[in-house]
Order: structure tokens, then C-alpha cells, then sequence
């Protein structure tokens, strides 16, 4: 009888924790989007309120008269994210197929070295990333954000642990008696069998992609090229400054496509992000 | 048979050219590339050549003498660990709740999904939107608090540099701790049932069955979970650069990475002395990585190895006993 209390005394504070922990993720969000619909007069008067307004399109407006862009902002965001998703789990799933199908020599110091490649803090070479991009003329070009995700580690790691328990080497072997070529192979056989693995990292990486800002923000340096996260940043400017209602109004739009995949996929995302934590 | 079995171990090479291409040419080359800047007097926008300097280490150690940068090191692990020490703990009790068998917390699901959410949200548009709440003078925390009579003018939130850090390190703490949660509970889940069934039989409470089966357990996804929090934590920018213009008062919310991207970006174009910070970062940056990991690794290789032989000797001992098994 006593324990019995004792838990449920201690269950009312984990849901009291837990409740109070979720409105913190939440009323940022929701402030921010009753905001957007609210004018920048009644915002100064009180910066909180549950409850929409309806001045929405002239925040829109004000937004996008000046240097705000939101539809080119996420047509180029959306061509670097799909082009660096698929690079990223297609090569990566190839590399992964090398690592586990084959017998080469050099097959497990490979994967001893892309373990260490996991570990190098990518941002801090960013310099000569940039420079070497300079050079070649290709600042300003979608290519330089999408190209180098053809070698993405961790994917390949992500990749390699889901094959290894759940492509049957039979199948292969089938396939070559029928006479199919191995990239034939790869395409037609493996890459279907890896399809929820794909699906998982495809998320990530795409997300990843689409929030990136230090790349972008020194390789973009042309308006029109500007990214999501970018545009982002110019709410910071002087522009905005007075500007409330407009700036809730863009932080919204940025936020919506998110809002919209994460609250669609989130099953799988969570389930994705468990996944990843068991490499350790 | 064996003639064929050769044959295809050539594809094992061929489908990992498009990897290793890619890794040589965009992360490998720009690597020694930055490396070399670091040694020359590579500055200016447009410039394409270079020398190396006299004493080579010149920019090296000005970077260092640099107060600006001392400060951008110091500001850079004062918040990574002022973030990252209640993260962990809030992850571990969260984890702790979620996963234990008697008390089962309806709507698990759901809190998941909400307290990961910020996690996926662009950092940039996280960085203004806090910004915008504590914004000067009329923002939602200081509507908050003339509202509730916490204080009776709007307060200058962002002009206090504890204030301005601290908030940077909530806001990482924030949108962290989710993901965290979510790693250990699935390292929780992955623990062999019957170590707890034992330790239930044993008499060992929910707490110290904790302390004893879980949290030993957990050692590589904490390691794990500490490196790579660490490698991206000491790597922080896009909450730094836009959360308060110009890093802040007295440049308190100034990290490395802002301090690089100002040195080669932002007027000055000193791509040499940014260079060499950031190889400054990547030494300091591997160099404690090594050491988290052997550690933690040589405690536990220690303890197994201690194990082991406590094992031979008993075992040794009963042989000598006359083997009753």
C-alpha cells in the first residue's frame, strides 16, 4: 500500500516534469506563430498572446518588400537538399555494399578508416574548402554544397549496420547465376532491400542540408542564391529592425516546411535517431 | 570456382572509388590546404598567391596571443559545458523514467516527439526567434515579467553578458537534451534483460539497479554521446553569429568558429590567421577526443582485465577444491 502511493506520488512529479518540458519546446513556436498574424503595434504593446490576430498578409507583405525572399529561399534550399540527400544515400549505400558484400584486402581498413573520418570536425577546414572553391570558380555554385556529400561517413556506417543483418547474400549469388551484372545487381536488387534504411537517412541528411548555414553563408554570395537558413539570418539586419510582426512572419515561413515533415515522419525520425545511437 | 570469387572482389574496389574521390578531393585536399594557409601570408579577397613566412609559426602564435581569441576559446567551452552537464543529466533521468517497466508513463510517444522537435528546427531560425522573445524593450519574456510584477521596467536581457551566454547555453541545452534522451534510451533498451532480472532477485532497488547495471552498461553511447556532443558543441555558430548582433556585450557570446568566420570573411579576409585557428581548434578538438575516448576505454579495459583474473583465480580455487560444479 505504501509503495503504491509512494510511485504514484512520484508518477505526478515525472508527468509534471514531462508536461512542463514539452511546453518549452511548444511556446516558442507559438509565440511565434500568433505573432506572425499579429501587427508590430500590438506586438509592442504585449509580446504575448495566446490568441491569433489577423494582420498575417500585411506582415507578409511588409516581408517580402524587402530583401526576404521565401520562395527562392526554398526552391535553391529545396535543389542543395535533394541533391545532397540523394548523392549522399546512394553513394553511401555503394560504399556500404563494397564494405559488406565483397572480400578485398583493403575491406576492413577501409572501414577503419572511415570510422576515423566520422571524427573530423568538418567545419574547421572550412577555409580551405573555400579557397580551393574560389579557385576553381565554383563560389556561388549549388554543385560545391551537394558534391561533397558523396562521401558522408556516418551514412555509410548507418548503412553498412543495417545491411550486414538484412540482405541475404543468396540473392546475390542467384542473381549472378541469372547472369545480372553487380552494378545491375545493386540497382535492381540491393537498393530496394536497403529502402527503409534509405528512407531514414535520406531524412537526416535532408534536414541536415537544409539547416546548414556556414557553408552556404561563405560560399553564396549572390542574392538570388541565398538558402532558407541565410534569408534567415537577414531578419537579423537593420531592415527588420522595427519590423516585428514581419520578422515572426519569416521565422514562421522557415519553420512551417519542418513543422510540416517532422509532425508527418516523426515515427520514423525518432526511430531513426534511436537507431543511431546503438552504433556507439 | 576460386578464379571467380577473385573476379568480384575487384567491385569491392570499384564501388568504393566514388567515396574515396570524394573524400580526397572535398574534405582531404581542403584539410592540407588550410593547413598550408596557416603557415603563409595568404591574405586579401581575390589574392591567389602566397609565401611562407620567415618563421613559419608567426601567425600561430599571434592567433594565441590573440585576446579576442582567448576569449572566443574561453566563451566556446564555458557554454558547450554549462549546456552539456544539465543535458546529460536531464537525458539520463528522462531516460531513467521512460524505460522502467513499472510505472509506465502514458504518452511517452508524443513527449518524445515534442521534446526532439526543436532538435530539427534550422538553428539559425532558433537563434532569432530567442533573439526576438528576449527582445529590448517590449519582447515576450519581458511582457512576462512586467506581467507577472517580476520587475517594473522591461529589462535589458541581452546587454548582460552572463545573460547572453547563459541563454546561448539554454538554447543549445534545449534543443539537445531530446536527441540525447533518445540515444540513451535505446542504449537503455539494448541492455541484456536478464542483468536487471538478476539484480531484481538480488533485493537491488529501481535506483540501484540504476546505478549498477544501467548506467555501467551505458558506458560506450555515453562516450558516444560526450565526443560527439563535444566535436560539435566546440564547433558552434550559427546560435554565436545570430542570436545578438556583433557577439554581444564585451564580446561575451563571441565562440572559435565566429572568430574564424570574422577573420576571413568579414572584411578583414585574413585567411592565414584563420587558418590557423582553425587548425588550433582541430588539434585542441582531436586532442581531447583522444583523450575522452581512453579513458573512459582504459577504465573499463582495466576493470575487465581485473575481472577476468578474479574469475581464473576462483576458478582455479574450485578445481582445487575437487571441481564440485
Amino acid at each position: 500500500m505504501k509503495q503504491k502511493t509512494s510511485i504514484s506520488v512520484i508518477k505526478i512529479i515525472i508527468y509534471i516534469v514531462c508536461i512542463f518540458l514539452a511546453i518549452l519546446s511548444i511556446m516558442p513556436f507559438w509565440i511565434m506563430l500568433v505573432n506572425a498574424t499579429r501587427s508590430t503595434t500590438q506586438i509592442q504593446q504585449h509580446a504575448i498572446s495566446l490568441l491569433p490576430s489577423g494582420h498575417l498578409m500585411n506582415n507578409l507583405k511588409i516581408l517580402t518588400g524587402k530583401s526576404f525572399n521565401p520562395i527562392k529561399g526554398f526552391i535553391n534550399s529545396m535543389i542543395i537538399s535533394s541533391g545532397a540527400t540523394a548523392c549522399a544515400v546512394y553513394f553511401s549505400t555503394l560504399t556500404a555494399y563494397a564494405l559488406v558484400v565483397y572480400n578485398w584486402k583493403l575491406r576492413q581498413p577501409f572501414f577503419t578508416f572511415i570510422m576515423a573520418v566520422l571524427m573530423i570536425p568538418t567545419q574547421v577546414v572550412s577555409i580551405g574548402f573555400y579557397q580551393f572553391m574560389y579557385q576553381i570558380h565554383m563560389t556561388n555554385n549549388f554543385l560545391a554544397l551537394i558534391l561533397p556529400s558523396i562521401a558522408a561517413p556516418a551514412t555509410v556506417f548507418f548503412m553498412r549496420q543495417f545491411m550486414i543483418p538484412s540482405l541475404p547474400i543468396d540473392i546475390i549469388n542467384s542473381a549472378r547465376i541469372d547472369g545480372s551484372g553487380e552494378f545491375y545487381t545493386f540497382n535492381k536488387i540491393v537498393l530496394p532491400i536497403m529502402k527503409p534504411a534509405i528512407a531514414t537517412q535520406a531524412i537526416f541528411t535532408f534536414v541536415s542540408s537544409w539547416n546548414n548555414l556556414f557553408l552556404p553563408l561563405i560560399l553564396l554570395t549572390q542574392q538570388d542564391k541565398y538558402t532558407m537558413p541565410i534569408m534567415v539570418s537577414l531578419l537579423r539586419g537593420d531592415i527588420y529592425k522595427t519590423e516585428f510582426g514581419a520578422v515572426y512572419m519569416g521565422l514562421t515561413l522557415t519553420v512551417l516546411p519542418l513543422f510540416f515533415v517532422y509532425f508527418l515522419l516523426s515515427k520514423y525520425i525518432i526511430a531513426g535517431v534511436a537507431l543511431g545511437g546503438v552504433k556507439g | 570456382m576460386k578464379r571467380n570469387k577473385l573476379s568480384y572482389a575487384k567491385y569491392g574496389y570499384i564501388f568504393s572509388i566514388p567515396f574515396v574521390a570524394a573524400f580526397l578531393i572535398f574534405t582531404l585536399y581542403p584539410i592540407i590546404y588550410t593547413i598550408i594557409l596557416g603557415f603563409t601570408d595568404f591574405k586579401g579577397l581575390g589574392t591567389t598567391t602566397f609565401h611562407f613566412l620567415d618563421n613559419p609559426f608567426r601567425n600561430f602564435q599571434i592567433i594565441l596571443a590573440n585576446p579576442s581569441f582567448q576569449k572566443a576559446l574561453w566563451n566556446t567551452v564555458f557554454i558547450w559545458v554549462v549546456n552539456f552537464i544539465p543535458q546529460i543529466f536531464l537525458a539520463i533521468l528522462l531516460s531513467a523514467w521512460f524505460t522502467n517497466g513499472q510505472r509506465k508513463i502514458k504518452g511517452q510517444g508524443i513527449f518524445k516527439v515534442i521534446f526532439y522537435m526543436p532538435n530539427i528546427i534550422t538553428a539559425a531560425t532558433v537563434a532569432i526567434l530567442f533573439g526576438a522573445l528576449f527582445g529590448y524593450p517590449m519582447g515576450p519574456v519581458n511582457d512576462l515579467f512586467t506581467t507577472l510584477g517580476w520587475s517594473e521596467k522591461p529589462i535589458y536581457f541581452l546587454q548582460n553578458k552572463w545573460v547572453a551566454r547563459g541563454v546561448i547555453a539554454f538554447i543549445q541545452f534545449w534543443m539537445w537534451y531530446g536527441y540525447t534522451m533518445i540515444i540513451l534510451i535505446s542504449g537503455i533498451l539494448g541492455i541484456n534483460p536478464e542483468l536487471f532480472e538478476a539484480a531484481q532477485i538480488d533485493g537491488a532497488t529501481n535506483f540501484q539497479k540504476f546505478i549498477y547495471v544501467t548506467i555501467p552498461n551505458l558506458r560506450t553511447i555515453l562516450i558516444y554521446t560526450l565526443i560527439t556532443s563535444m566535436i560539435g558543441g566546440l564547433q558552434m555558430f550559427d546560435i554565436p553569429k545570430l542570436f545578438v548582433q556583433n557577439s554581444g556585450p564585451d564580446s561575451a557570446t563571441l565562440t572559435t568558429s565566429v572568430f574564424i568566420y570574422n577573420q576571413a570573411f568579414s572584411g578583414s579576409y585574413l585567411y592565414n590567421r584563420a587558418s590557423a585557428a582553425s587548425m588550433i581548434m582541430f588539434l585542441i578538438i582531436s586532442v581531447l577526443s583522444g583523450i575522452v575516448f581512453v579513458l573512459m576505454q582504459d577504465k573499463y579495459d582495466v576493470k575487465e582485465r581485473r575481472q577476468i583474473k578474479k574469475i581464473q583465480r576462483e576458478m582455479k580455487q574450485k578445481s582445487r577444491n575437487g571441481g564440485n560444479i
